[in-house]
This record gives structure tokens, C-alpha cells and sequence, in this order.
């Protein structure tokens, strides 16, 4: 695992791809910390906040080549023959990727402590401002596993940086865009439809097997269909609360509130633990049909 | 030591791989000869645990590839196709990755990276970047990593395809001298290569294993006739008569020449022993002097041609097939 985690963070480093990530979030971080505490105020946790946009381009950027460039270049061939199992391989470069998210975030850390040697009135909160830092992470971390897995699926990494934008954006916007979902029945049953009919479609580039995406998915919006005529009082509101429980950004708000939200990180371990297994999947499915 | 059982790979509707059952001893060069879609690549991938079989079992050194892969796998080295390389990196770069992908520790590494840099001599490359080199450098790069944490059995799948002729040679020198202390499979559709190169020959066609052995064994074994050139100082009748009754003899084409020679075209069925001597002896016998004679043999090609062609019509009978002077 660790040969695969160096070659990973060697290639982030040397592709200038890391490097990138890593300007992005400086750069941003930097003018963000400017015009905050310019401005007197001591909330470090803000300019965490306002940064979190900056994974839009960034997960993309940093997760496009992982899986997807492997398979154009033909060297998953190499990591498929290697006496190593499929969870390790995958873990490697997770890890590795992980590894490139910290280090602009190290460099962040230090400027509360020199905003606070420099300010003339009032401290940042240090407990606070370094709740949020993990805060960040612990949401990169799931954003990132997120980013993998969609290369897994990819077989250019031009689709695949195209792809995991669109995710990326969808869950950015995915709190304000359930208010405008309707909470009656019909829309939360027209919504799962929706779901269903995506899940249909990842299962079928996993697997490279219609027929069996389209049994699966039509078995499950039979399921639906038949709950739905049961007991159509339970679906009001619902999509709407799937959605908000989807929304990974909107966990992060907690932590700009000062709040160290446990259950918050225990979340983000959750996704990065369940799309980092998809991915393993995805890779061990190409063992079968390729 | 591989033992491939009844493995069978099918692509939905579409089989390339039906019922392959063969063992592969060790310290024996093996071809895998067949033509383009024979099923060859896919048998190659199958047996270095990279592509997963619909029915059948494979053991490595007595692991199975499907439920042990890692053990079975950590004794194996695989060129695919197309040299799985990372053409951001340097030769040294590499190889000292896949090393310690393979689980060799970090004090062997050195030792083992000059090992494999003088083997497969890329040892002038070893600082340079993959991107930067011919294709021949780069193959010998394919080779060199599959033969990292010194695994018992090679796999090589095409290796000298889009080489030119001296790295062919190279490259089959160092496939035989890899041979000698370890198994290596490799694929061709190339016969002249299994000639030079291989010790055994599995002959495979539309997913189906049609025939195996050594090179002169599958020779002899399907060469229906061997044809002899004779030149004889005697007139037809009187060589026709000489030879006729020599046992194995099946026809004899004559043509006479001016100068009161005869050259004939002899036929012997191709499990006939010692017929060199026979021939001369018969002439010899009646004081005819020989002055040439020449065995032509059905090659490698001939076999190969015939077999297909009888698997793809059960029904036709295939004589022989197309001859030409020796070997390929």
C-alpha cells in the first residue's frame, strides 16, 4: 500500500495537478483572511466557509486522473497483476490524495495564530478556528472518495473531471435547491423515481451489464410504486429530507457556528468509507468484463 | 509449475475462451501460438489474475489465481500487451515502484533493480524517462518489471511485436535465457518465434486448445508425407524399380534429365523412420550414384495452417497443406 501511496502523492506532486489544488486554496485562503480580519472581525471560521467553494474545481482537479488516467495509459493492467488486494491498491492512492488536501490546509492553520500576534484588539478563537480546520478536512476527505469513485467509472480523464464537477456542484447547491422541492407526495415519489433512474445508470457503467441494472431498477421502483400506494401520507416531505440528508456541504455549517460536531465527522467518515468501497467495487467489476 | 482446468471466458454473447485444459511445467519455454482473436491475450490475462474466468480453475505453484490471488500472484510476472508503463517516470523510478508494489523491502531494492537493469540491459536507460524512449527500450522496461521479486513463471504477451530485427533477436536471446531457470509463457502469432524460441508449443484457435507439444513433435505428429528431392546418374525406370520397393514409400514423381540423370520427387508418409538411409541404400544397392538427395519437411507453418483450417471445417479433410523448402 505504501508503494502505491508514494507513486500516487509523486505523480500529484510532479503533475502539477497537487500544486494547482494547493494555489487555489492559498490563494484564496489568503484574500479571504485579508478581508476578514481587515475588516476587525475575529471569525477565522468563515473564511473556512467561504472556501469550501474552492472544492468545486478542486476535487475534480485533484481525483480526475486517479483511477480514469490509469486505464488510458493501460497501467491498471499492472496494478490488477500485482500480489496486492483491490482495497489496498484503492486505499493507496485515497490516502494519497487525502495527504495532498492537508498540506494548503497546514499551511492555513498557521495564520490564526500570526493574525492573532499581529492584531492590535481582540484574539481569534483558537479552539474554534482549529474545530473548523478538521471540520474542512473531514469534508474534503468525503468529497475526495466521492471524486475517486467517479473516475473509477471513467474512461477519459477529461469525462471524468467533467462528471465529478457536475457532482460537485449539485451537492454545493443541494440545500438551497430542496427548497424549491415541493413536499407533497407526488413530488417525493417523482423525485425517488429520479434517484432510482440514477442508480440505474451508475449500476450499469459498474457493471457494463444492462439487463441486470434494468431488472434491479425496475424491482425497485416497483417497490416504490407499491409503498407509494400504500401509504402515500409517509412520502410528504420526504425526498425533500433524503435531499437535505444528502447535502454534505450543509454539514459543514455546524463548524462555522463554533459548534465540534462529532456527528458531523462521524458522517464524512461514513461517505469516504462507502465510496472508497464502491470504488474498490467498481475496479474488481472491470475484472470481469473489460 | 500452472494448471489450467476446463477455463472457459465468455464477453456476454460472445466466447473467447472455451474449456482450455493444459499444464505448464517449470523451466520450460512455452509458446502460446495462435492467430489474432485466437483467444490468446484473454487465456494471458486470465493466468496473471488481471481478468476474472466465467468457469474453470488456474493454480500457480498450487495456489489457485481466484481464491488465493495474492499468493498465486506474488509468483508471477506479466508483460501485457502494452507494457503498463508510467511514462511520467524514469526507468529507475519505475521499476524500484513495482518492486515495492511486488513486496520487495527497501534494503534488497538496490540489489534488485541492477538485477533486472542488466538482465533485460537497460541498464545505459535507467535515469531517462519512459516517454523519452523507442519502443524497443520500452518493452525491454515491460520486461524487466515483470521479472521483479524474481517470480517463477513469465508471462509475455506479444513480446517482440513492433520491434525491429535486431531487437527481435535481442529480445528472443533474453527470453531464452530467461527460460533456463524459471517457466515463461509467451504469445506469438509469429511461428518463426516459437521455432527459435520455445521449448513447448500450445496451439490455440477460437478460444480452443487444438494441439500441443514440442515443435518437432506437432511437426512430425501432422505432417501427413515428407517429400524427398533425389538426383539420381540413372535412367527413370531403372530408379522407379530401385525405389519402389522400399517399405514407406508412397509415390514417386520422375522427370529425366538430358545428360542421362533422373531427379525424382519422393513421398513417404511422415511416421516413417530412417528413410535417408533406406532411399540411398536402395539406389546404392543397384550401383546407381546419388547425387543429391533432400528431405523436405512440412514446418511449423504447415501444421498450424492445417489445423485451423480443419477446425474451422470439421468435415473437410486436410491434406498435408502448403509446403516449402525447410524451415520457416
Amino acid at each position: 500500500m505504501t508503494a502505491i501511496y508514494e507513486k500516487e502523492l509523486d505523480s500529484q506532486l510532479n503533475g502539477l495537478t497537487g500544486y494547482v489544488y494547493g494555489a487555489l486554496m492559498l490563494l484564496f485562503g489568503g484574500i479571504y483572511v485579508m478581508a476578514i480580519h481587515l475588516q476587525g472581525s475575529i471569525d477565522f471560521t468563515t473564511v473556512l466557509g467561504s472556501l469550501t467553494f474552492i472544492y468545486l474545481p478542486g476535487i475534480p482537479l485533484l481525483t480526475m486522473r486517479s483511477v480514469a488516467e490509469e486505464r488510458r495509459q493501460k497501467t491498471d493492467q499492472l496494478l490488477y497483476s500485482l500480489p496486492m488486494s483491490m482495497t489496498k491498491i484503492v486505499l493507496g492512492k485515497y490516502f494519497a490524495l487525502v495527504t495532498v488536501m492537508a498540506m494548503p490546509l497546514a499551511v492555513l492553520s498557521l495564520y490564526p495564530p500570526i493574525v492573532n500576534g499581529l492584531a492590535t484588539s481582540g484574539a481569534i478563537p483558537l479552539k474554534a478556528a482549529y474545530g473548523a480546520v478538521v471540520g474542512f478536512f473531514f469534508l474534503g476527505c468525503a468529497l475526495a472518495a466521492v471524486g475517486l469513485f467517479i473516475s473509477s467509472l471513467m474512461e477519459s480523464v477529461g469525462l471524468a473531471a467533467g462528471a465529478c464537477f457536475l457532482v460537485m456542484l449539485l451537492l454545493y447547491f443541494l440545500s438551497p435547491l430542496t427548497s424549491y422541492v415541493s413536499t407533497s407526495a407526488l413530488t417525493s415519489f417523482i423525485g425517488f423515481t429520479v434517484l432510482v433512474l440514477l442508480l440505474g445508470v451508475i449500476l450499469w457503467r459498474m457493471t457494463k451489464n444492462g439487463g441486470f441494472a434494468l431488472v434491479f431498477s425496475l424491482a425497485l421502483e416497483g417497490g416504490l410504486g407499491v409503498c407509494y400506494a400504500l401509504w402515500p401520507g409517509k412520502f410528504g416531505g420526504l425526498f425533500a429530507d433524503v435531499l437535505g440528508q444528502l447535502a454534505v456541504f450543509d454539514r459543514f455549517d455546524s463548524f462555522t457556528y463554533d459548534i465540534f460536531d462529532i456527528r458531523s465527522l462521524v458522517y464524512y467518515v461514513t461517505v469516504a468509507a462507502v465510496f472508497v468501497f464502491l470504488t474498490v467495487q467498481s475496479m474488481e467489476r472491470r475484472r470481469w468484463a473489460s | 509449475m500452472i494448471e489450467v482446468s476446463h477455463l472457459t471466458k465468455r464477453y456476454g454473447s460472445r466466447t473467447a475462451v472455451e474449456d482450455l485444459t493444459f499444464t505448464v511445467e517449470s523451466g520450460v519455454v512455452y509458446g502460446f501460438l495462435g492467430p489474432n482473436g485466437a483467444g490468446k491475450s484473454t487465456t494471458m490475462n486470465i493466468l496473471a489474475g488481471c481478468l476474472a474466468a466465467t468457469e474453470g480453475q488456474v493454480t500457480i505453484d498450487g495456489y489457485d489465481i481466484f481464491d488465493q490471488p495474492v499468493k498465486a500472484k506474488a509468483r508471477v510476472g506479466y508483460l501485457p500487451e502494452q507494457p503498463p508503463l508510467y511514462t511520467g517516470m524514469t526507468v529507475r523510478e519505475y521499476l524500484s515502484f513495482v518492486a515495492r508494489a511486488k513486496g520487495v523491502k527497501i534494503p534488497a531494492l538496490d540489489a534488485e533493480l541492477d538485477r533486472v537493469l542488466a538482465v533485460t540491459g537497460t541498464v545505459e536507460v535507467a535515469d531517462r524517462l519512459i516517454r523519452n524512449l523507442s519502443k524497443g527500450f520500452r518493452q525491454r522496461v515491460g520486461i524487466a518489471q515483470a521479472l521483479l521479486a524474481d517470480p517463477s513463471v513469465v508471462i509475455l504477451d506479444e513480446p517482440t511485436v513492433g520491434l525491429d530485427p535486431l531487437q527481435i533477436v535481442e529480445i528472443r536471446q533474453l527470453i531464452r535465457s530467461l527460460g533456463k531457470d524459471r517457466t515463461v509463457i509467451l504469445s506469438t502469432h509469429i511461428l518463426s518465434e516459437v521455432q527459435t524460441v520455445c521449448d513447448k508449443v500450445l496451439m490455440i484457435h477460437k478460444g480452443h486448445l487444438i494441439a500441443g507439444g514440442t515443435p518437432a513433435e506437432l511437426e512430425e505428429r501432422f505432417a501427413g508425407r515428407a517429400t524427398y528431392h533425389i538426383t539420381a546418374k540413372a535412367g527413370l525406370a531403372e530408379a522407379r524399380e530401385a525405389l519402389e520397393p522400399v517399405p514407406g514409400v508412397l509415390d514417386i514423381q520422375a522427370h529425366e534429365d538430358d545428360a542421362g540423370r533422373c531427379r525424382l520427387e519422393v513421398s513417404v508418409a511422415g511416421e516413417a523412420r530412417d528413410m535417408d538411409e533406406k532411399l540411398s541404400f536402395a539406389l546404392s544397392d543397384r550401383r546407381i550414384p546419388v547425387l543429391r538427395l533432400e528431405r523436405e519437411q512440412a514446418s511449423l507453418e504447415d501444421v498450424f495452417l492445417a489445423l485451423t483450417q480443419e477446425a474451422d471445417a470439421p468435415n473437410e479433410t486436410v491434406k498435408g497443406g502448403r509446403r516449402h523448402d525447410g524451415h520457416l
